[in-house]
């Protein structure tokens, strides 16, 4: 079997047992780019050289016998919101063409310690508003299913990434469901850590107190090496945790879901949902009963409010958060021809770098914080989001983990969505209760939609900390289902 | 018009309001690990936080919240158990987020309150709040006539100082100040300053901006029960310029009400080479701030025991060390209370303590050496001259070996750098005659040259003796002892003192 084919945990001990060279792995997966990119899209930055050099370095570490993680040698492709110095690094956002970050994301810097080698920047939605990478300034991705259909997104670079097999990992950052949709509507895994169990130092902020960098990978084990390589207090992290956490990489291998308890949650189904998403996820429901969980319906009311607390709470952050963006210290600059102010220069620059959704973004932010709105909008969705929070809270007094579909329906078609936000925004109805909650969500492969034969995703949402269960059900999940269909969903792209 | 200080106290009641802004003297700045040494180079102490590079997140500075809270304590405040800094978004060229970390509703510290005395009179200022927030980096704007960013050619920015701890102290509003407010409003700025000291919290240097100071003032007719409209006098950069602004703020006001206009709510420059303000920016321009809690940091919830050791550990305040010092020097209120307003308190302490009696200690700093302060308009503690060197004059005096005049000669030598007093005694000859032969050589030529008030003096009118003394006086250069002169001369004029 070729090596793009392997799974990240298999390249790991090929690598470490010296079967195969990271500079082999590296380059296996680059003529893999080489062949799909034009199709697919999914990169904003790739850069051979660089690459091969890492990859090298770590050959060299691992033949003077230095011990690193088990995903040494291992490619990955980086969302391009995660600050690298060695490549540029741009949100995605004309405001950050060609600007090289001076140092390197905690995540970043915790890839290169574990021995991984980044490939490359991969797109994403400007400034990770978006559901589709439609609103990357650069491209937009394709989905490897169908070309003529959305990857997902913010992060869609990194789920096709991984699903054209360009790249076994990849990160992604989770805002409102910017990992878990991805992955949904490409067949992959893809985690959304609790929030505060990995570190946003270095990932440019959209949404601060939502912002979770997570995994991408094809199977559930090789998400959980990913998470657990780069995931961990970081003093650099004001909301960073610190406190032990349950290994997830061991949940990983404990694929048993007997005597645990789920619960359907009742708000996240039925009408509005594609046919083919809830037929898919039932029958996920009912293997798990077979596996021997107990299921049990839960009601959250307040999820259904989730989603316009959502859209007040992170355009007010993003609204201050992309206020830095003044052409003062860095990035794009306009009308700096001597004869207007530095405000003028800002405003311009402002008006020229930042795309329709952000600009749309910043100013419902800035109108929901502003005097004499705060109450009614930013002071009011705080309130539903606590409401929410002890919604969870009582569930888990009930069950061990909660489920519901990843998305409402399966990849939408490129250009169906670009003049609706709100039809845009409902991608995430199912994914933003855990980002208001900050509690941890997986998005695990279940099956083919009938009508469209496009992947579908199961949801599965644990206590904050609680990251192990949402691994621990992935997996069993995983397992049944392959033993199901004789072996993974993706098999192979099957666009490409 | 303006209108004179004291007509426009007859007709109005001044309403007080203080913002202080204290810059701490922590290592590092209050959300990266940057230094922050005065005067480095532009641009040399910045990091990926402080200049706001995308991605970069705060980090809060744990001894900056001590501090915070040590000040809050010192000034007899309550201390929250949980509050959260907050953002207050505006764009500025010099600050690098375009928000600042600031707090919002919810300080660290509040309901406090600190009393000053002013003229005998011991006034109670009650504090609204003690918050921590950020610096801003310091524009330059080069070219155009003002030195302000409207008409420069182009501006720079330097960020060394963004990030750097700021505490606010603000004040609730000062009634019942009446014709004292400026005065009041001094003496709160130096007791503040004082407590910092105390603290070690900040070297709280005016002129270097790590003090700073917005005077809000408000007038009402005597006899109203509603407060005017105040105005926000804002770049107050020395102990002086606060009550000046405050003053000249009391004459404008008081001004534009009497011819029948109304107070604008804005903000105005002091200036401090006129003593005057000008307009500034107005309440309806004045920005929505759209504050809201920061979500890159946690909650400060200090915990209650760690509060309590803090309150435990502060030094002796200024106004207990000052009711201490005057029980021990037994000087009057009005003496202490000079030296507070002349900033003479450490000066006299260390002088004592180097073995001056503190009526002379005071004696010195107070009368010739605040006088020369006052000439060359230097704060007394920049003299060049030391509590040390002072106590060694008075030592002298004590001994005989100098007297008043002669002192006042060798502080002039000292504060003219020509050397310790004992350097200047020799270098400038200044011992007193205390040869008994040289004394009584000059004696009975003085009396030689002046026979008339010698013949009155033996006739008995002792009273001529002064002039004789004067006489010698000045035949010594003022190095002769005149007591024992005087006594001389009687004796050899055979009548006895
Ligand atoms: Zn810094």
């Amino acid at each position: 079997m070729s090596l793009i084919r392997k799974t990240a945990a298999e390249l790991g001990s090929m690598i470490a047992a010296g079967e195969v060279s990271s500079v082999e792995v590296a380059e296996a997966h680059l003529d893999r780019m080489t062949e799909v990119e034009p199709k697919v899209k999914a990169f904003l930055h790739v850069d051979r050289e660089t690459t091969i050099a890492q990859a090298r370095a770590v050959d060299t570490r691992l033949r003077a016998g230095e011990r690193l993680g088990p995903l040494a040698g291992v490619p990955i492709a980086h969302k391009d919101i995660f600050t690298t110095r060695d490549m540029p690094t741009t949100a995605a956002s004309m405001i950050l063409e060609g600007w090289r970050p001076p140092y390197d994301a905690t995540v970043t810097k915790r890839l290169r310690e574990a021995g991984l080698v980044i490939l490359g920047k991969t797109n994403l939605d400007e400034f990770a508003m978006g559901s589709s990478t439609e609103n990357s300034a650069f491209h937009t991705t394709c989905n490897p299913w169908d070309l003529t259909k959305v990857p997902g997104g913010s992060s869609g670079g990194s789920s096709a990434a991984v699903a054209a097999y360009e790249a076994p990992l990849s990160t992604g950052t989770d805002t409102g469901g910017s990992i878990r949709q991805p992955a949904s509507v490409t067949g992959i895994v893809g985690m959304k850590p609790t929030y505060g169990g990995s570190s946003r130092y270095g990932l440019i902020a959209f949404a601060s107190s939502l912002d979770t960098p997570g995994p991408f990978a094809r199977t559930v084990l090789d998400a959980a090496l990913l998470q657990e390589a780069f995931s961990g207090h970081d003093a650099m992290d004001s909301t960073s945790i610190d406190a032990p956490v349950p290994s997830v990489v061991e949940a990983a291998r404990h694929a048993d879901v007997a005597g645990m308890r789920i619960g359907v949650v009742k708000e996240l189904g039925g009408d509005g949902y594609q046919p083919g998403v809830l037929a898919r996820y039932n029958e996920a429901v009912q293997l798990l009963e077979s596996l021997g969980a107990k299921v049990v319906e839960v009601s959250c009311p307040s999820f259904t409010t989730a989603l316009y607390a959502y859209y007040l709470i992170a355009p007010s952050e993003c609204s201050s958060n992309l206020a830095r963006f003044d052409a003062m210290r860095y990035g794009l600059r306009v009308g700096d021809d001597g004869t207007r102010s530095a405000e003028e220069v800002m405003a311009l620059t402002r008006a020229a770098g930042f795309g329709p959704e952000v600009k749309r973004r910043i100013m419902l932010g800035t109108y929901a914080l502003s005097s004499g709105y705060y109450d009614a909008y930013y002071g009011q969705a705080q309130k539903v989001r606590t409401v929410i929070s002890r919604e969870f809270e009582a569930a888990y007094q009930q069950v061990d983990v909660l489920v519901s579909p990843t998305t409402p329906t399966t990849a939408f078609a490129i250009g169906e969505r670009v003049d609706d936000p709100m039809a845009m925004y409902l991608a995430d109805l199912c994914t933003i209760p855990s980002n208001l909650a900050g509690n941890a969500a997986i998005s695990v492969p279940c099956g083919l939609a009938e009508e469209d034969g496009l992947p579908v995703g199961l949801q599965i949402m644990a206590p904050v900390l609680a990251d192990d269960r949402c691994y621990r059900v992935g997996a069993a999940v995983e397992q049944a289902l392959e033993s199901r269909w004789g072996g993974p969903l993706l098999k192979e792209a099957p666009s490409l | 018009m303006t209108m004179v200080y004291d007509e426009a106290l007859d007709a109005f009641e001044p309403v007080l309001g203080l913002e202080t802004h204290v810059e701490l003297g922590t290592r590092s700045k209050m959300f990266c690990g940057c230094k922050t040494t005065f005067g480095a180079p532009p641009n040399t102490q910045v990091c990926p936080t402080c200049l706001a590079l995308p991605g970069a997140l705060p980090t809060a500075n744990t001894m900056a919240i001590e501090s915070t809270i040590r000040i809050g304590l010192a000034l007899n405040c309550s201390i929250a158990e949980w509050c959260r800094f907050a953002r207050k978004n505006y764009f500025y060229p010099d600050m690098p987020k375009n928000y600042q970390i600031s707090q919002y509703d919810e300080p660290l510290c509040f309901d406090g309150y600190v009393d000053v005395e002013v003229d005998g009179r011991t006034v109670r200022i009650e504090i609204e709040r003690v918050h921590l927030e950020e610096d801003t980096g310091k524009s330059t704007h080069v070219g155009g006539a003002t030195g302000r960013i409207h008409g420069a050619d182009y501006s720079i920015v330097d960020y060394n100082r963004a990030g750097i701890p700021l505490v606010e102290i603000v004040t609730k509003p000062i009634p019942g100040t009446d014709r004292l407010a400026p005065e009041v409003a001094r003496a709160y700025v130096t007791e503040l300053r004082e407590i910092m000291r105390s603290l070690g919290v900040s070297d709280v240097r005016m002129e270097e901006g790590s003090l700073r100071c917005d005077v809000n003032v408000s007038l009402m007719p005597r006899g109203a029960s509603e407060w005017g409209t105040r105005t926000e006098t804002k770049n107050v950069n020395s102990l002086r310029s606060v009550e000046r602004a405050v003053r000249s703020e009391i004459e404008r006001q008081a001004g534009v009400l009497a011819d029948g206009g109304k107070i604008v709510q804005e903000t105005r420059h002091f200036h401090e080479d006129t003593g005057t303000t000008t307009s500034g920016r107005s309440k309806e321009e004045a920005q929505d701030y759209r504050y809201f809690p920061e979500p890159d940091l946690v909650p400060i919830a200090p915990d209650p025991a760690w509060v309590a050791e803090l309150k435990a550990a502060l030094p002796e305040l200024p106004s207990v060390r000052r009711k201490r010092l005057q029980a021990e020097w037994g000087l009057s209120d009005l003496d202490m209370q000079a030296m507070h307003n002349a900033d003479a308190f450490d000066l006299v302490e260390a002088t004592v303590a180097a073995g001056a009696p503190p009526a002379d200690a005071r004696k010195w700093w107070m009368g010739e050496l605040a006088r020369r302060a006052n000439e060359t308009g230097t704060p007394l503690a920049d003299l060049p001259i030391t509590p040390a060197d002072i106590a060694r004059v008075t030592e002298l005096v004590a001994s005989g070996a100098l007297n008043d005049k002669l002192a006042r000669e060798v502080l002039e030598g000292v504060l003219a750098g020509e050397g310790t007093p004992d350097e200047v005694v020799e270098k400038r000859g200044l011992q007193i005659v205390n040869d008994e032969g040289e004394l009584s050589a000059i004696i009975d030529q003085v009396l030689a040259d002046n026979a008339d008030a010698a013949d009155k003096v033996r006739s008995g009118k002792i009273a001529a003796a002064g002039a004789l003394v004067g006489g010698v006086m000045r035949a010594s250069k003022g190095k002769a002892d005149a007591a024992r002169a005087r006594q001389l001369i009687l004796e050899k004029l055979g009548v006895s003192g």
